[in-house]
């Protein structure tokens, strides 16, 4: 068998040089210096293999449209299996990527490893810098939310301030200064089609001049026998990947990554914020007002991209240990501790409207239901019914399936049943629910909304809205305002009220209405902090 | 042997072994969920299935009638709202059955042919008796039905089922 295996190989080595290559390639001699400080090349091009493989996953499921790239979106998060995950994997590994690139950067740097003869594999690594930022750029519009279209527009202004190339960039980006259906099939274009094939290119020409130069040696190296790349080397950038991997994967699993409401154009309240590596970039401009704004925005990032690529020949001093790098050393530990300092203030600044937004990534089923039904799940939570009961055959407990037909009566016979269990049930050990008739009746009807296939969604329904149902309930709003069909129209509906109104509004509106709206017979609310903040993120979650 | 050529070997068995171990554990924590995101079906979305497409009062027995409704279709993210057909046989017992418009051999429309009392599927000429039943060509079973009902006077469709097999 073994012959046979060895005689197939040797064919195949015969035709095409395959095994001779790899060999060539996992048997390259490397410096006795080399270690575990050089593994974030390899993590780095692993990661883009991984973003290679989610996106691609991504796109058999995602309609690159602005009129379908959201709902697809959500139809992956909340309908395919896996999806969560491999959005997951996709999001966190572009983050992660930019970190470990940064950190490759940061070694090589500090190290001198861009001195002669490997001037060009810096500058094509600095240019692999730029295209990863360019994919974070890009795939930032791509789900189509308000944080994706808010972002995108300062993105394509900021372009558009380039000096002399600045409108033919506004252009490119799909022209006009407004984010639409062009601009998204030009950033699409450019995170699927373009980038990808000149990254490889990249990768392909940077590997070849590490090989070409060899893995740069330290001061000393010369009088120590060389190493073999293979296995040594290669098993530690194989755990420097597992580790990596085993990060992500779970941030992927444990860090939900939000979507936002749809986009949309007219929403004047957002504060748009870019991504976290791009906030230093930010909150620079804002040291820039006015007409010095291009100075932020354009002349100092180019000038900081110029002298990244012109490193080597700015420093073109001989090799020396990286122990006496010192200058080097400083100079990494200032931009580090400059960066930081601005992303905090970035951070810090931004104001709380923008951190309140509901998270659309999971199934909104609870969004049709009525306030009084959204009530009985708060009611539910608060009678830990969870505790006994099973929802959509998830396990077994002592008491019935919840979603099952068998218990779903009238609301009579259930408000009975919650009274006095074991008198309606004879047998039932379940203790009787002291709630009022009005609180049962939001149980009641909660409980008859229930069915397998909203089961799950239901029961995970976000707990503003169940807490701000409670509050709209027992300030009975429903007496003057319709929600989901349901209440009085003596008020205007509630649906859609963030389409409407700001959020600031409704919250000063509760505490004086005829002042904002003159003639309303609307009495004052005196919330509490925590009842205020609940009702008008509820309300402002209505769908139109 | 010397003593550190023995352990150079088993440091480089080591070293090897954890590659392929940790590259395996890599490619299937990948996989495996690519596998589940591509192959398992997407979780069904709640839809109310049952559509009103005529009046059975207006059946004669035995003579099937094609009708023309619209019904939502989820497809994917989108839930489309589209235009279905049913050949609708109202039997002698007054029983109705719908069947699915396409021939079940390649999916081609069929119709009724009235002078061979048959339906006919003009692609690859399978023929089915009045009760959907395979009477020759290729169709390898007999026409899908409708879940149907009848409320008062108006019939309702539910979803396409194939039938069962006969026993």
């Amino acid at each position: 068998m073994k012959r046979r295996w060895d005689r197939a190989a040797g064919w195949l080595d015969n035709r095409t040089g395959i095994q001779t290559a790899v060999r060539q390639f996992l048997y390259e001699e490397i410096p006795a210096s080399s270690g575990w400080h050089q593994v974030f090349g390899s993590v780095a091009i692993f990661l883009f293999l991984v973003q290679a493989f989610t996106g691609a996953l991504l796109a058999f499921n995602y309609a690159p449209t602005p009129g379908d790239a959201y709902n697809s979106l959500r139809y992956i998060l909340t309908e395919i299996t896996g999806g969560r995950l491999i959005r997951g994997l996709h999001h966190w590994g572009a983050s992660m990527m930019i970190v470990v690139v940064v950190l490759h950067m940061v070694q090589v740097f500090l190290y001198g490893a861009y001195k002669k003869p490997r001037e060009a594999t810096w500058m094509v690594g600095v240019v692999l810098l730029l295209v990863t930022l360019a994919y974070g750029l890009t795939g930032y519009l791509l789900p189509w939310d308000n944080r994706a279209y808010w972002g995108t527009v300062v993105t394509t202004q900021i372009a558009g301030q380039a000096p002399v190339i600045g409108p033919y960039l506004t252009r490119f980006l799909g022209g006009g200064g407004a984010v639409g259906v062009v601009t998204f099939a030009r950033f699409y274009g450019l995170h699927v089609l373009l980038l990808p094939p000149f990254t490889l290119l990249l990768i392909a020409v940077h590997v070849f001049l590490v090989r070409k130069h060899g893995v740069a040696p330290a001061p000393g190296d010369e009088l120590l026998p060389r190493k073999k790349f293979y296995p040594h080397q290669v098993f530690m950038d194989t755990v420097a990947i597992s580790v990596a991997f085993a990060v992500l994967f779970l941030m992927a699993v444990a860090v939900r990554v939000p979507l936002e409401q749809l986009a949309d154009p007219t929403d004047t309240n957002y504060t748009p914020r870019p991504e976290w590596y791009f906030l230093f970039l930010f909150q620079t401009l804002k040291f820039f007002p006015g007409a010095l704004e291009v100075v932020g925005s354009v002349v100092l990032p180019g000038l900081a991209i110029l002298a990244l690529i012109l490193v080597p020949f700015l420093d073109r001093g001989k090799m020396i240990k990286v122990t006496q790098r010192t200058f080097a050393g400083a100079f990494v530990l200032l931009a580090a501790a400059g960066w930081t300092a601005l992303t905090a203030r970035a951070i810090a600044t931004t104001p709380a409207s923008a951190k309140t937004q509901i998270d659309y990534s999971g199934p909104t089923d609870w969004m049709q239901l009525s306030p009084e039904e959204m009530a009985g799940v708060a009611y539910f939570r608060e009678e830990n019914c969870i505790t006994c009961h099973v929802i959509g055959n998830k396990g077994t407990k002592v008491g019935p399936d919840l979603t099952g037909a068998a218990i779903h009566r009238d609301a009579k016979w259930m408000i009975q049943h919650f009274k006095r269990p074991s008198m309606v049930r004879p047998g039932s050990s379940m203790p009787p629910i002291q709630l009022s008739d009005q609180q049962l009746n939001a149980l009641a009807a909660f409980l008859l909304k229930l069915n397998p296939n909203n089961a799950s969604a239901l029961e995970n329904a976000p707990d503003f809205a169940a807490a701000g149902a409670l509050v709209y309930t027992t300030s009975h709003c429903g007496t003057c305002h319709m929600v989901n069909g349901v209440g009085v129209k003596l008020g205007p509906p509630l649906n859609g009220l963030s389409k409407r109104q700001s959020r600031s509004w409704v919250e000063d509106h509760f505490a004086d209405p005829q002042k904002l709206s003159p003639g309303s017979v609307m009495p004052p609310y005196q919330f509490s902090t925590k009842d205020r903040d609940n009702l008008t993120t509820y309300l402002m979650s209505l769908p139109e | 042997m010397e003593k550190q050529d023995v352990q150079e070997i088993s440091r480089r068995s080591f070293y090897v072994g954890a590659i392929y171990g940790l590259w395996g554990v890599i490619a299937a924590a990948l996989g495996l969920p690519a596998v589940a995101y591509l192959f398992f079906p997407p979780k069904v979305r709640s839809e109310n299935n049952w559509v009103e497409i005529g009046d059975v009062t207006k059946l004669t027995p035995n003579e099937p009638v094609e009708l023309t409704f619209r019904r939502n279709r989820v497809d994917g993210w989108k839930i489309l709202s589209e235009k279905s057909t049913a050949w609708v046989v109202k039997k002698s017992d007054n029983q109705v059955v719908a069947f699915g418009p396409q021939c079940t051999h390649l999916g081609c429309a069929y119709h009724w042919e009235e002078t061979k009392n048959e339906f006919l599927c003009p692609c690859h000429s399978s023929m089915f008796s009045i009760d959907g039943k395979v009477v020759s060509g290729p169709a390898p079973r007999p026409l899908d039905q409708f879940e149907t009902k009848v409320e008062g006077t108006r019939l309702l469709v539910g979803d396409l089922r194939q039938p069962e097999p006969a026993a």
